[in-house]
This record gives structure tokens, sequence and C-alpha cells, in this order.
């Protein structure tokens, strides 16, 4: 299992990364493992907002559907289209395949970081 | 009588077998107050003879008209022979959804087929297996298009008074608002329509051809409605589409229906169909069971159903509809009528249908005091003005012919391939002799 | 097996009606399609075959045993079949003057007296045509209800964990906030659950009893009372009266409301998956709440579907319960019961019984202890079934219970039938102890193996498209 210290990790399992003034969130590969196979992906619009503890999408695995949590308050302004047609890069690359962007951030959830959210999923598993 | 195939002391047997004395013994959970210690209040059971007389006798209490000139959301086609047998052979009859696609293929893949058909029936991309019928597709086509921004439906007021009636049941539940655009010479009112298109509406539903028979301008709505931002839903007669212009032509993101007339009999109301389709776009937001083409593990083609994450048993209260089984003996029906008719055959019933119609119009309104009441282009349905209307329905209903249905201002009328060209004839003679009293 | 459409040869047709005898009308060319469907064209003898090509690959209730748990797959008589296909109640129009359609009025009047009398109700409506049909039906009266008193607070129904799905899905349908509530370690409610969620904005309590585990809650009376004295009213989930029909009624046991799934207890075959038909059944305070059609009866009711629901499916339900009347009703739930215990008995020793208990109609088997010692799952037991002919119980429900098999074998097998599925099982129990990887391939003498399920729901295919 696969935790980068360059990210950060919220209790929901998504990841997070700062680029250019922008929250780029995905999920890890510790969720993607625990969902099997990806078959499809609910994703948000430009333009909506997110809310920090709040779903703004949901994955889909053949017999389960799970929430896609926001770690963080926001516009979400970028949407990674792709994944429609190719749900499986979730689990084949989950740090490469960032769900959403979100800009005008006005708050954020308590986060771990590498080492810390490492602790957390093997008290998960 | 109960069908229980083991003898009373095979039953004993297995009762001293689990360790109890009756049948009493396994209810002892039940608490003493309630558990029912008299016979119900019902008749003695009955042999396969005698309840074959009774129900028998309660068939013959109805009276069966051999012609039918009322459709008004039940319409009475020849149904072919091999379309009654097929969906009677026992397989296909008690199978239960079929959940096991190892054991099910037959069923799954003969409603991969009917997708087929009803996609190119209504030349949308996606159809699910099946919804209960027209009125509730309807109503859950009006859930599908509801996003958190649109929550409004709005509905044609010439469309069937019980598809309306449900489609604001199912807006009562979640809480959501249906209006009603009124309509202008028996067709849904342009302008009215235009006006109502705000910004919180999430679709407009259309039937074509409406409750009255009329053929709606089904394009320049779609215009309208896309134009609005909002999803446009059309209620199609599926043998009309045999010869008329698909939902997907005229813009339709959704296209449902009443699939009754596919070789379902009229039937007091029921058991019918519901189909409905959509484009790809839309398809993840589909209520109902879809089967999808896959493989198995040695690559023979398979079927199974598919997109299951949508439904409720894996959503549960995010669901957005709780349907799980539908109707799909009738889609098997529906599926075998299509086969049946072929290309050729559906068109010759809708172009026979139109017909008929326009050939029962003329003969009626030729009739002093019998007008038409609409105008418009129509199919196979069309509303006419009946003095003394009771007294007309009645001498035909005495020989054997259901005339139009009452209904606001006029007499709604209905031909079919089935009605031939004497039995109208005789029943304009009959409207004809009456009025001349 | 080739699809329909890849038998089609163009020019094909079955003859079937005669020539127009009136006079051609032309549909003005706005309103023509562009190209005439690509329905397939066939001959009646390629239809005849296609079609019973696709019905051997089917397993019915007529096929052989079919332990479907929770969908009361009992035999369907053919006399039922029979009585729904009379042309007295097939060409009836269901808006032909009411001298016209007495004898169905009187199949629907029959048919209700006879459920609310078995059921403890007063009204009742037969227009849903499916079990979640009725749930939506039967917590739209529980909203009514509400309403109708402006009583609007009420905005929440109580679901135990161990419900259908249908339940939390039909009370967010009727816009209700749906509350989980843990079950008890046996699966009934919790009471103390149950009372720290009851409150001024309870609507209601959706409940099946014998619940989904095939056990019957003896707190009944308790929670229906604590609901009440909340000022909520009580669903039942009909979806296991095969249990206790002519045995104890739901109206006594408190309930204001019920649906009864006519395509489970009452016979009606399931016809891979539908034309089911719902009863739905109420106390008098809720009957001018019932839903009627706009067209058929008078607007200004609710409404699930047009006209009348699935008369035909009445039509079998009534004669099935005309055959079986006063004695046959409690006879064939006694024997349902007795049927699952003796099964259950015969199994044990093998797998585990999620609840070692007397059972109602159903019971569970928990196969989560099997899967660790063998890594034989509850899925790899289902496919092996198949091998055997034996349609596979429900598979991984209810969920509180991992590795779930439930298995219902109802009133209509015979004692031979359940002996020989306990063997059945006994031999899957030890084969997966022999050869697990063997049963992680099953099946192997089914039609196909098994499908890959991922492939079908990542780049979907749902209609066939010419080569």
């Amino acid at each position: 299992m696969n935790f980068p210290a360059e990210l950060k990790y919220s209790q929901s399992h998504e990841w997070i990364r700062e680029e250019d003034g922008v929250t780029v969130i995905g999920i890890s590969d510790f969720a993607q493992d625990a969902l099997g196979d990806v078959v499809f992906i609910n994703l948000p619009q430009e333009g909506d907002e997110c809310t920090a503890g709040e779903a703004f999408g949901d994955v889909e695995s053949v017999k389960a559907v799970s929430d896609l949590v926001s770690p963080v308050t926001g516009t979400v302004c970028a949407v990674n289209e792709d994944l429609l047609d190719a749900p499986e890069m979730l689990n084949q690359d989950p740090y490469g395949a960032w769900i959403i962007k979100v800009e005008n951030v006005t708050g954020t959830e308590e986060l771990l970081d590498a080492t810390a959210y490492e602790a957390f999923c093997a008290t998960e598993g | 009588m109960s069908y229980v195939p083991s003898t009373g002391e095979q039953r004993q047997e297995m009762l001293r077998a689990i360790g109890m004395q009756d049948f009493r013994d396994l209810y002892r959970d039940v608490p003493r107050e309630m558990y029912l210690d008299r016979p119900l209040d019902i008749p003695e059971g009955m042999s396969e003879l005698e309840v074959s007389r009774a129900v028998s006798a309660m068939a013959a209490r109805n009276t069966v008209f051999p012609t039918v000139l009322r459709g008004a959301g039940a319409y009475d086609h020849y149904t072919p022979s091999i379309v009654k047998t097929v969906p009677n052979k026992e397989e296909f009859l008690t199978a239960y959804t079929p959940y096991q696609a190892e054991m099910s293929q037959g069923v799954l893949q003969s409603i991969f087929e009917y997708q087929t058909m009803i996609c190119e029936l209504t030349g949308m991309d996606v159809s699910n297996a099946s919804m209960y019928d027209g009125a509730e597709a309807a109503a859950e086509a009006a859930a599908m298009c509801r996003d958190r921004k649109r929550r409004v439906t709005l509905v044609s007021a010439a469309a069937h008074p019980d598809t309306i009636n449900t489609i604001r049941t199912y807006c009562f539940g979640t809480g959501d608002e249906m209006r009603v655009v009124p309509m202008k010479d028996g067709k849904t009112d342009m302008e009215a329509l235009r006006e109502m298109l705000t910004a919180d509406v999430a679709s407009f539903y259309v039937q074509q051809p409406n409750f009255f028979g009329q053929l709606e301008d089904a394009d320049a709505i779609g215009a309208l409605v896309h134009a609005a931002g909002a999803m446009y839903v059309m209620g199609c007669n599926p043998i009309a589409l045999g010869i008329m212009k698909t939902p997907f032509d005229c813009g339709a993101d959704v296209a449902v229906g009443e699939g009754q007339p596919l070789g379902m009999p009229i039937a007091f109301g029921g058991p019918y169909l519901g189909y409905m389709a959509t484009t790809t776009k839309h398809m993840r937001k589909l209520p109902g069971r879809i089967v999808g083409e896959t493989v198995d593990h040695d690559g023979n083609r398979a079927y199974v159903l598919s997109l299951q994450a949508r439904e409720q048993h894996i959503r549960r209260e995010k669901a957005s509809s709780n349907i799980c089984s539908n109707q799909a003996l009738c889609a098997l029906t529906a599926s075998v009528y299509m086969a049946a008719m072929g290309p050729d055959g559906i068109a010759e019933v809708a172009r026979q249908s139109m017909a008929k119609a326009h050939y029962l119009c003329r003969g009626l309104t030729a009739i002093d005091g019998v007008d038409l009441v609409y105008t418009g282009e129509f199919f196979h349905e069309f509303v006419t003005t009946l003095p003394r209307t009771d007294e007309v329905l009645s001498a035909l209903e005495k020989a054997g012919i259901l005339g139009g249905l009452p209904i606001e201002g006029g007499v709604l009328w209905c031909a079919t391939e089935k009605a031939t060209k004497a039995e109208m004839d005789r029943a304009i003679a009959i409207v004809k002799e009456v009025l001349a009293k | 097996m080739k699809l329909i459409f890849e038998k089609s040869v163009p020019g094909r047709h079955c003859d079937l009606l005669p020539k127009c005898d009136v006079e051609a009308v032309a549909l003005p060319e706005s309103f023509r399609r562009q190209t005439p469907p690509a329905l397939p064209e066939m001959s009646e003898v390629d239809l005849s075959r296609h079609y019973t090509e696709l019905n051997q690959h089917v397993h019915g209730v007529n096929c052989g045993f079919y332990p479907l748990g929770s969908c009361t797959m009992k035999y369907n008589p053919r006399i039922d079949e029979e009585m729904a296909a009379l042309p007295g109640f097939t060409g009836v129009h269901p808006l032909a003057p009411a001298y016209s359609v007495a004898g169905c009025r009187e199949v629907l009047d029959t048919a209700k007296k006879y459920l609310c009398e078995i059921t403890g109700m007063t009204g009742m409506t037969f227009q849903p045509a499916a079990g979640a049909h009725g749930e939506f039906t039967g917590v739209l009266l529980i909203k009514q209800y509400h309403h109708s008193r402006g009583d609007m607070g009420r905005t929440k129904i109580i679901v135990p964990d161990s419900a259908h799905g249908t339940n939390p899905a039909t009370a967010a349908m009727c816009g209700f906030q749906v509350v989980n509530i843990p079950s008890a370690p046996d699966g009934c409610v919790d009471l103390e659950a149950l009372k720290a969620v009851l409150g001024p904005d309870t609507a209601g309590l959706m409940l099946t009893n014998p619940n989904t585990v095939g056990i019957f809650d003896e707190n009944i009376l308790e929670i229906t009372r604590l609901v009440h004295e909340a000022g909520g009213l009580c669903y039942y989930d009909g979806a296991n009266l095969n249990a206790v029909m002519g045995v104890v009624r739901p109206g006594d046991m408190g309930f204001d409301c019920i649906h009864m799934n006519l395509h489970k207890t009452f016979a009606t075959p399931h016809g891979g998956g539908g034309p089911g038909a719902c009863a739905v059944g109420c106390k008098d305070f809720l009957e001018q709440f019932l839903p009627h059609s706009a067209l058929m009866d008078e607007p200004g009711h609710l409404q699930v579907k047009s006209f009348a629901g699935n008369f035909l499916v009445v039509v079998r339900a009534l004669t099935y319960l005309m055959t079986l009347g006063r004695e046959g009703v409690p006879e064939a739930a006694q024997n349902a019961v007795l049927n699952a215990n003796y099964l259950m008995r015969k199994i044990q020793g093998t797998f585990d019984l999620a609840f070692d208990r007397t059972c109602m109609h159903e019971f569970v088997l928990d196969l989560s202890e099997y899967k660790k010692e063998t890594g034989v799952s509850a899925l790899d037991v289902a496919k092996s079934l198949i091998d055997y002919g034996m349609h596979p119980p429900t598979m991984y429900f209810p969920l509180i219970v991992h590795e779930a098999l439930m298995l219902e074998p109802t009133e209509t097998e015979s004692k031979e039938t359940l002996d020989w599925a306990a063997e059945v099982f006994r031999k899957m129990y030890e084969l997966g102890r022999k050869d697990p990887e063997y049963m992680h391939n099953a099946p192997h003498n089914a039609q196909i193996g098994r499908p890959d399920e991922v492939l079908a729901a990542r780049h979907p295919v749902v209609r066939w498209q010419k080569a």
C-alpha cells in the first residue's frame, strides 16, 4: 500500500494536494483497494460549491456505492471527466487520477500526514 | 387444498424430526393474545373443478363487446397467436428476477433484445427492462430529471388524466411541485408553455398523440423546453411510432409510454407495460433494471443485470427510485409482438389504425349534430360532440359495440386495425338512427 | 445463443393482418419517421424456435427447487393461469360502463374481502404493481394522514437496519428522512434503540414480521404501542406474510397499513421479474387516503399507476385463495414454516446457522467462519448449487449477517425434495473443504461460467448494434 509523503489525507480516505493555489482532491490507495473494481464515478459540475465533510459525488463498484467526501469548502473549478470513460484509473493510479480541483477554499477539515494516515488505515483494516 | 405435497404422515414425521408435537409449537414466538384461535371468516376451500366454475361465472358476469371503439389509454389491437403462447411457457412464467445469470441467460437475453427493440422504436440509446405502466414511467421520468436546482415538473393538460395524476402523486411524495400547462384547441398551449418554463423547471412532459388523439408539434415543444434549459420527456404510443417521428428525432431526453398496445390485452387495466428509454448521457440516472452484455470467464458472450449501483438494494435511501420487480413478462410479450410484426407489420398496424379512425370520423361527423371538437391532425383517436350521448352509447352497446368514451366537451372515439369497415358502418348507422329519432 | 436480430432475414415476416378495407390516410410529412425501426424480420417458426431456445435456458419453479429467501418461490398453479386467460376478463375495457364490468368488480371485491380478513384490515387497493410500489402507496397513506391533521412536523420514518433496501428507498421517495435503527443480536427490533429515536418528528415505522432473518418478533405489540404513543403509524411490509397467514394477523399486531405481494404469498407467477401485483390494506381511518384512478374512478385522490392495477394478477390470486379457503390458508403457512425448520435442522451440523432457534418460513446460514477456514464464500456455494440444478438461495442478505445465504423452501416442496436439498448442502460443505478451487470456479455445468460484471458496468453494452 502506497502513502505518498507529499500529500495530506482525510479520515474518509481522500487525499489532497495544493497546486498553483487550487486544492486537488482524489482517493487514496487504501480507498481504491477497499472499494474493489471501480466501475463508475458521479462527479459534480464546475462551479458547484463543496463543503468540508459533505459528499461531492460518489464512486460505484459492482455491488456498492460510496460517497466522495470533500475535505475542503470551496468552489469546484475543474473536474476530471476522463474518469467517466475510464473509472479503472482510480484503481490503477489513485494518486495520478485526481477527481476535482477546488478554488476559493474557505475551510479545511483536519487532515493527516502520510504517517498518521497510514497508522489510521491500519486501525480501519 | 393448499398445494402441499407432503402427506399427513410425512408432516408428522418431519415435526417429530425437529422435536415438535404439533404445528402450534412452530409458532411459540407468537404471543398467545394475538394467535388467531378461530377459523378465518372466508369460505371453505374448493376443488379445482369448483373453482373453475366459480371464477368462470364471475367472468361471465362481464360483457365483452365484440367491437371496441374506445381507447383512452387501453387499446384493443389484434394479438397474434404466437404472442399469447410464448409468455405462457412455464419457465418464462415462473422464474424470478434473473439474479443468477448462469441459470437465467434466457430471461436476460430476452430483456436485452427487448431493450434493443425499444431503442429501435424510439430512436433512443438506452432502454431499461421496463416499468409498471405508462403513467408510472412518466412519473419516474419526471423524478429522474430533477436535480438540486431544478425541482418543478411541467405536464401538458392534454396528457392522459391518469398520467397527470400519477406524476402529481410522485411529486407529492418528494414534496416537489407539478404545474399543468394548459391546452389550446386540444393541444399544448405553446405560449403558456413558453411562459411557464422558468429557471426552476426540471422537465416538461408531453404525450404524443395526446389524450384527445391530437398530434402535438413535438419538435417545436422540444426546442422551447431545451432553450429554457429543462429536460424533455415524451410519452409516445408505441404503435404510432411504427410510422411517426421518433422521440429522439423530436429532441426528447427521455422517452416513456404505455406498452399495452404491443400485444397485451385490455384486461380491465392490467397488467400493462411501461417502457422507458433515454440518451447515453442520462443512462446512469435511468431507474429500474438494465441488462448488459459482457463475457464469462471463458470469453463467451453473456448477459447480466448491470449498472446495479443505481438501485435501491445498494443505494437504499439515496436511490432515486425504489423499483425492483418490473413487468418482465409483459416486456417479453411486447418483444414477441414486435418481432412477429416486424418493421413492416408495426407500420401497417399504425397505418390501418389511422385509416380506420379517419374513416369512422368521416362517417360520424357527416351526421347532423356530430362535429369534430378538435380539428388538428390526429392518429387513431378523435373527439366529437354527441347529442344524447347516453342514449346513443347504450344503443351501440346493445348492438355489441363499445362506443367512444364520454369526456368533458364530447366523446373520445378510437379505432384500431381490428375495426372492420362493416362494423364501423353499422356503428355510424346506429348513431344516425338514434339521433334521427 | 444467437440474438433474435442475428436470426433476422430481410423480407421475412408473419402473415397476420388483412388488407386495409378503408381508404388510406397519409401522415403529414413533418410527423413521419425517417427510417423504419430495425425490428427483427422473422417467420413464425423462427420465432417459435428462438423463444423455445431462450426458455430452455431459464430456471423456473417448474424446473426444480428454488429456495430464494424472501421471494416465496412457491408453485404457481396452472388453473390460476387458465382463469386469468378467460376472454371474459381479458376482453374487458377498463373504462367500459359499470354494468358491463360487474364480474371484474366482483373479483376485486371478493379478493379484498378475503385479504382484509386474513390481514385484519378494512380498506384495500389493488392499484400498485409490485411490492416496492405498494410500499410507496402505504407510506403515502401515512404522509396524507399526518398532513390531514396539520401535523407537518412528522418528517422521519424509522427502518431497522435489517430491512430490505426498498424500505429506506420508499421512505425517501415519500419525502421522509430515514432513521435506521440497529437490530438486536437476534435480528429483532432493539426496543431501547427504538425508544431513543421516537419523538414528535416520528411519522412511522416500517417493519417486516417475521423479520428478514425469519424470526417472529415477540415484542411486536410493545413495538407498535410505542410507535403509536409517539404519534406515529406502523407500516407492515408483507414480504413475509406467507409464514403467518391464517395464524396471526398484522392488524392484530397493531399495524395500521400493510402491503402484500400477491406474487409471493398468493402464488401468482413472478414472470422473470413481474408483473406482480400488490394489495395495500389499511385500517378504517386511512381508507379515505387510498389511491384511485382519476379517469376510471374520480379525480381528487392520489394515484400510483393507471386504472385499477394489474387486474389479471388479482384474478390469479383470487383463484388461489378460493382453492385454499378457510383451512388451506393456515395450512399453507404452517407447512411453509415446517419445511423451513425441517430443512434448517437437516442442514445444521454443516454450515453455521445465523440464529439457532425455531425459524418462521425462512432461515439464514452464516458462512463467515466457513470462509475463514476454507476460503469458500457464500457466493462460491451459491454458484456450486447451480451445478446441481438448484436455484441458489438469496445471497448476502440481510446485510446484518456477513456471508449470508437465506433459504425459503415454501410449503410446496415435498419431504423428498428437502431431504435431497439437505444432502446437496452437505456435499457442498465437504467439497469446499476438499477442493475450494473447484468451488471458486463454479458453476461448471451451466450455460455460462461466471460473468464479468465489472466489464459490464465499466463499459456498458445495453443494446445490440449491427456489426
